[in-house]
């Protein structure tokens, strides 16, 4: 487990090492970027949606129920912008891009084809690790930010339609205005920024070291997803008690 | 290997005492030997003797446990050798990038190493699978390839770094016996073209005494002779002669 640590952390300071030659993969970035948006918006939007509304649905009717009614925007935007949409945003790419990135990588190492790379003389970090790593650092943010959007519009929307909570539109979101300030959205983005760094570097690595044939590649997918969310969650309290300060 | 050659020709390649073991069991066990410049070095050998493995190492992608391999005096890893000789390899499989075009994989290392503008690559790309006969394939992808397209591809991009050394890993597995030859051809008229070192790892006869100026039978990771492809013939080693001598009429 520590060498695997190590190799991440050796892996993720080669990569920043190599940020200079972004511009040179700008094609690739670019393909990337786009590719985890297709991939990811309308699940990204579904979940916030859904996520927004149950929070409603949870909390609304017990703060109606003791007058604090007028709270309820307050607690679905802060809950949804500072925790849920970072995190589960973060879940659903580790699972949907970062199993894509360890499948593709580890199949380029089994199939040699990150051999023949080296032979060119041509660095994986440079070729396949940073773009990738700059690609989801840019789109993670961006849709955290849709998300934490459609969850507070998903929000609103229980919260309008749903007889027990019956707080009208203008209500929710002038409540959430007087809780949510930008520094707790900014807070949620720059959660999510890193938790992009790492479901690059966990993923890249996990490609990068795998071994055997089909069966190797399911089981670096399987460490590179789980791995990823044990990361996220266990940088998320640290980043919280961080950011509380 | 580099993107900044410096040396025209071939270059000299050198082995001695190279060892290496995975999990404990040996599988390079002391190799010594020499190729000359310019010179077609056949290795020879059952499958699982360590030709493939001697391969990597002779290419950097691999570190010995012990002992060295100079290419033109300097050690294989050293940056000079990165920096001023050209490398290529032809790997068993082909080695392709299955997410990019035949033409993709070919102008590969001219696009990533900015050597050439786009149209100077799609020129130089044409005219290099004109050399293995797959011109108009440009635009095909690597899963549309037979086993004997993919590899012919990747003649065409070891071809276009103009290596000073190139290694081909079995280069005519899969392959039928017309394909065969016409890589064989290739390997023999690029060593006539650009004075390029060649060393070829293979278990085919004909391929090797086609092609080779010497030829090194190894097994089990030792070298049981080198020599010219008479010399190897005349060998009474018994291993060496059942090897070349293997036949189905035994049965």
């Amino acid at each position: 487990m520590f060498q695997n640590v190590g190799e991440m952390v050796i892996l993720f300071w080669s990569t920043l090492l190599a940020l200079p030659a972004t511009w040179r993969q700008r094609q690739k970035v670019s393909d990337q970027f786009f590719e985890i948006g297709n991939a990811s918006l309308l699940m990204v939007c579904i979940l916030s949606f859904f996520i927004g509304g149950v929070i409603a649905l949870q909390t609304g009717p017990l703060l109606v129920e003791r007058g604090l009614g007028s709270y309820v925007g307050g607690v679905v935007g802060f809950s949804i912008c500072k925790e849920l949409a970072p995190v589960m945003m973060s879940i659903l790419i580790a699972g949907r891009i970062g199993s894509a990135m360890a499948a593709e990588i580890g199949s380029m190492r089994v199939y040699q084809e990150i051999d023949a790379l080296r032979t060119m003389n041509i660095s994986p970090i440079h070729y396949l690790v940073l773009p990738r790593l700059v690609a989801i650092a840019l789109a993670l943010p961006l849709l955290v930010t849709f998300a934490i959007l459609v969850g507070w519009l998903g929000g609103a929307l229980v919260c309008v339609a749903n007889d027990h909570i019956a707080i009208s539109f203008a209500a929710f979101f002038s409540a959430l205005r007087d809780t949510v300030n930008v520094q707790d959205v900014a807070n949620g983005v720059f959660k999510s920024f890193a938790f992009a760094l790492i479901i690059a570097t966990v993923s890249c690595h996990q490609g990068l070291i795998t071994r055997g044939g089909p069966r190797g590649i399911g089981r670096s997918v399987t460490k590179a997803v789980v791995n990823s969310i044990v990361l996220i969650v266990f940088s998320d309290y640290l980043l919280t008690r961080i950011l509380l300060k | 290997m580099t993107s900044t050659p410096s040396h025209p020709g071939g270059v000299s390649v050198r082995v001695r005492g190279l060892r290496k073991a995975f999990a404990g069991q040996d599988v390079l066990a002391g190799l010594d030997f020499d190729v000359q410049p310019g010179e077609i070095f056949v290795i020879m050998g059952p499958s699982g003797s360590g030709k493939t493995v001697l391969l990597k190492h002779l290419i950097g992608l691999e570190e010995p446990d012990a002992g060295e391999i100079l290419i033109a005096g300097k050690p294989v890893r050293s940056p000079e050798v990165m920096s001023q000789y050209r490398m290529a390899m032809v790997f068993q499989s082909g080695a392709l990038l299955n997410s990019l075009t035949v033409g993709e994989n070919v102008g590969l290392y001219l696009a990533e190493h900015r050597l050439k503008s786009p149209e100077e690559i799609a020129r130089i790309v044409t005219e290099k699978l004109e050399v293995v006969g797959l011109k108009g394939t440009e635009e095909r992808m690597p899963s549309d390839l037979s086993g004997g397209m993919k590899k012919r591809v990747a003649i065409a991009r070891a071809l276009v770094i103009e290596p000073q050394l190139i290694l081909y890993d079995e280069p005519t597995s899969e392959l039928d016996p017309l394909s065969s030859v016409v890589i064989a051809e290739e390997i023999v008229n690029l060593k006539q073209r650009i004075q390029v070192t060649s060393l070829v790892v293979s278990h085919d006869r004909d391929l090797a005494f086609g092609v080779a100026d010497r030829i090194a039978v190894i097994n089990k990771g030792r070298i049981l002779t080198i020599g010219t492809p008479d010399e190897v013939r005349r060998n009474p080693d018994p291993l060496v002669e059942q090897f070349l001598h293997a036949s189905f009429k035994r049965l």
